[in-house]
């Protein structure tokens, strides 16, 4: 199994291949095309772009699902579950593709929701316990909500624009942003964007899923799935920005979540749950440029993606090779990992320089882009400044936790110091680690071939911005002087700050993950409620209910559409018709009120009887002969069978209330039989059936009891299945009574 | 007379239901026969009731001689004669097995798939709250 999964890594690599072969022809203007029709009559089609944009993030996904490939094999080793992980990891991976070289809207609505479902089945990977699988069922509840909100503002957009596919769109920006469903297209896009990739409120789910093992968190919820939300917004920079709705909203909400997951992974002890706060406040940051409109804050927002990819996902390898070769996570119980583990601490050292932004590391790169964008802007500069230089400061803080703590400080405090780990476990952090000081020490090279191509594909007006290592003595590097000095000073001062964090959040008290919590709740108490009411196992609870619904909706349904009221005539009966009727009152009476049940058999009989005499005096002998006899051995059997039961008194209902309950439905029902019996009766009758069987009941099939031909031939076939009821009815009760027996 | 049984039918139908939902097995098979003779009474009197003479043809004639009774909602009520006696002979025996099985005609301690989550309840307090609540979705 290990050898196949480890093969399985062939996957990304070759796909990782091809990218890297497209990268000259994207990097030189050029876009491929393919469109396959899938549901023609509805527009959509699976339709396929790779731009610039498209290459960067099949570049992400594939290179970093190699590495992670490789290390998860030895991370779940001896696991009773790799075969179902490593299906799930490429499957994953092979939605993220598709979901990032989709140019149908619909086509990517279904990417988007299969990487939704596949984070979903790999957070709760550990199913056996608990807390994964409430941290799976809150990611998938959060970003499956936003994932709707994405197909309503899918669907308007389609509406608004004509077309599905992302390409016919972009010409038509001007037009769609003059439209009046624009504001809702806006504000479900975002809302699917910002609940994907963790923005503040919805930045809680994030967090959790730290539940993963540690190469899905590495893979999915750092470097591809969460960016999706990000890769959504540039996608649809062209068609839906520039307006300031758009501008405020992302600038804003970015800004907010850059600061404050900064802020929250500085007062956090789990390695994981460290870098998944500053995955946040990256998103943030890319969020927050990407409500920019100028080519700066765009390569900006483009150059970070990289930049965080890589240095994040080996992050997350570190912490993944700490946890498995110690035994834990928590920050105060490392110590002195450099000396026992080198490799690994080597990969640690330079991702964690790249995330500080030290110079000749790429993240210095992407830190300098990030100023020189945020002061080209015309909209809130000096924000977009501020929240990037503090963001980026706590950033570097938390890289000086993540560093100094576990590696530099003292000699093991831990009982096992821990070995390094093998060889294809280091690899990876350790490869892309160099990455990061390559990519730092070229810019311009990955300036040109990477990034300014996939801004060059949501940004037509593309003036030429490249990225370089030193700039000059310019504004940005003083910016960046002043971020390196505050990550200092928070460094130093780490514990007050989170002091202050955590007093300033329990003063505001407003927290996505309670509001989450309260809904969930919520719908769980509405289910008990609904449980108590409907479903509290008393018959006739069930009864009254259904009884009740009948009254209600056909009495609505009739007084809703009545015109007048129906005529009654006076009766007009002879004597010996009031006596009958009488005598069928007493009888019925007699049933319900008699606490013998001789007599209420005596007394059914006489009902049975007494309509047996109206079908006799109303022109139907046939009924009223078998009512006869049905009536006759319907009483027999009763009598069989009831005399051995326990009497009526004793069991049934015991209160007034309950009593005075029951005769309200009840007498409900017959008012509403009664009204629909006369409605009935003063409305024309249509003889036109009768007449045709009067008609041909001789001439067609030769009998002259016209009764009797419709039943054995006109509709012999109803009477056929009226035979095999009465024949399964009596085999059934035939069962019942031998299984009894053969028990006994 | 059709207006006459409107009544009836009425009458019948509301002391069936009353009969139904009463807890007790015994009560709820007579309320079902006479749930079954309502609707019977219903399907006759719909096809009204005016013409008396039996729905045949006369020997020697192909068509019935003047006006009969409408036959058409004789068939159906004689369908349902049959298919009614067959539904209460199954459910007379499938009583009588619950009876056996269970000791008990009173449906409210008939609890095994369902088991009371509360514990029985003796007093009348909590059962006269629930018909309040009950009483009030009707009222709506």
């Amino acid at each position: 199994m290990e050898r196949v999964a480890r093969a399985s890594s062939l996957l990304p690599l070759s796909i990782f291949l091809g990218a890297v072969f497209l990268v000259p022809h994207t990097a030189a203007g050029e876009a491929y095309r393919w469109v396959y029709p899938w549901i023609p009559g509805l527009g959509v089609n699976l339709s396929f772009l790779l731009d610039g944009l498209s290459v960067l993030f099949a570049l992400i996904i594939s290179g970093v699902g190699f590495f992670v490939t490789l290390y998860a094999v030895d991370y779940l080793h001896g696991h009773r579950h790799t075969g179902r992980f490593f299906l799930f990891l490429h499957l994953f991976m092979l939605s993220m593709l598709g979901l990032v070289s989709a140019d149908n809207v619909l086509a990517l609505f279904v990417f988007w929701e299969l990487t939704t479902i596949f984070s979903y089945l790999l957070i709760g990977f550990e199913h056996e316990s608990a807390e994964s699988r409430k941290s799976a069922r809150q990611a998938l509840l959060v970003t499956g909500a936003g994932g709707l909100a994405l197909l309503v503002g899918f669907l308007l957009l389609g509406i608004a624009a004509g077309t599905y596919e992302i390409s016919r769109m972009v010409p038509m920006a001007a037009s769609l942003q003059e439209h009046p469903f624009y504001g809702a297209i806006l504000a479900m896009l975002l809302l699917g964007a910002f609940t994907k990739s963790a923005q503040f409120p919805f930045h809680f789910w994030l967090p959790n899923a730290m539940a993963a093992p540690t190469p899905v968190s590495a893979f999915l919820h750092s470097a591809t799935m969460v960016k999706a939300g990000i890769y959504l917004l540039a996608r649809f920079h062209p068609v839906l920005s520039g307006s300031a709705a758009w501008t405020a909203t992302l600038i804003l909400v970015g800004a907010a979540t850059a600061v404050m997951g900064a802020f929250t992974a500085l007062g956090q002890s789990d390695l994981k749950k460290i870098l998944a706060y500053t995955t946040v406040s990256a998103l943030g940051i890319m969020t927050m440029f990407l409500g920019g409109q100028l080519a700066p804050s765009l390569m900006a927002a483009m150059t970070f993606l990289l930049v965080h990819a890589i240095y994040k996902s080996a992050l997350f390898l570190v912490a993944g090779i700490i946890d498995y070769q110690t035994g834990t996570r928590q920050l105060e119980k490392l110590s002195g990992l450099a000396r026992s583990m080198p490799v690994t601490a080597l990969g640690a050292f330079a991702a964690c320089f790249s995330m500080a932004g030290f110079p000749l590391f790429f993240g210095f790169v992407g830190k300098e882009i990030m100023y020189k964008g945020a002061l080209a802007e015309t909209m809130m500069p000096n924000l977009t400044a501020s929240a990037a230089v503090l963001a980026n400061g706590l950033m570097t803080a938390v890289a000086g936790i993540f560093l100094i703590g576990p590696f530099l400080t003292g000699p093991a405090r831990h009982g096992e110091p821990g070995a390094e780990a093998c060889g294809s476990m280091c690899s990876g952090p350790l490869i892309l680690g160099g990455i990061g000081i390559f990519f730092g020490i070229v810019p311009e090279f990955v300036g040109s071939y990477l990034v300014s191509p996939a801004v060059a594909s949501f940004h037509a007006h593309m003036e030429r911005v490249k990225l370089e290592l030193f700039h000059g003595i310019n504004t940005p590097l003083v910016l960046s002087a002043v971020t390196l000095s505050l990550g200092a000073i928070l460094y130093l001062s780490r514990k007050r700050v989170n002091r202050a964090v955590c007093r300033s959040y329990q003063a505001i008290g407003l927290d996505g993950s309670r509001v989450y919590d309260r809904v969930i709740e919520g719908v769980a108490a509405v289910g008990r409620l609904q449980n108590r009411l409907l479903q509290n196992g008393s018959l006739h609870r069930y009864f009254a209910v259904v009884v009740a619904s009948f009254v209600l909706l056909t009495g609505y349904s009739y007084l809703s559409g009545v015109q007048a009221l129906p005529d009654i005539g006076a009766p007009g009966l002879a004597t010996r018709q009031w006596l009958l009727l009488l005598v069928l009152l007493a009888a019925v009476g007699a049933v319900v009120v008699t606490r013998s049940v001789l007599l209420a058999i005596c007394a059914l009989g006489v009902v049975g009887a007494g309509i047996a005499m109206i079908f006799l005096a109303h022109g139907a002998p046939d009924l009223a002969l078998t009512q006869l006899l049905v009536e006759t051995l319907t009483v027999i059997i009763v009598s069989v069978i009831l005399l051995r039961l326990p009497g009526l008194g004793g069991a049934g209902r015991k209160s007034r209330a309950r009593k005075s309950f029951d005769a309200a439905l009840a007498l409900s029902v017959g008012a509403l039989m009664t009204t629909l019996a006369l409605a009935m009766l003063s409305s024309p009758l249509d003889r036109s059936v009768t007449a045709f069987y009067e008609q041909s009941s001789y001439l067609a099939a030769h009998g002259r009891n016209i009764v009797n031909v419709i039943l054995v031939d006109f509709r012999s076939l109803d009477t056929l299945g009226e035979i095999i009821v009465v024949a399964t009815a009596g085999l059934a009760g035939f069962a019942l009574i031998h299984r009894r027996r053969g028990r006994s | 007379m059709e207006t006459a049984l409107a009544f009836i039918i009425g009458i019948i139908a509301a002391a069936s239901i009353y009969l139904m939902l009463s807890g007790n097995l015994i009560r709820f098979i007579f309320g079902l026969v006479l749930a079954t003779n309502a609707v019977n009474l219903l399907i006759f009197v719909s096809g009204r009731l005016s013409r008396t003479r039996p729905p045949q043809i006369p020997e020697g004639s192909a068509v019935p001689a003047g006006p009969v009774a409408n036959a058409l909602p004789q068939a159906l009520i004689l369908t349902a004669l049959v298919i009614g006696f067959a539904l209460l002979s199954f459910v007379f025996i499938l009583f009588y097995r619950t009876y056996q099985s269970l000791g008990t005609v009173d449906t409210e301690s008939m609890r095994v798939a369902e088991p009371r989550e509360d514990g029985p309840e003796d007093g009348e307090g909590p059962e006269a709250d629930r018909e309040e609540k009950a009483r009030g979705e009707e009222a709506e």
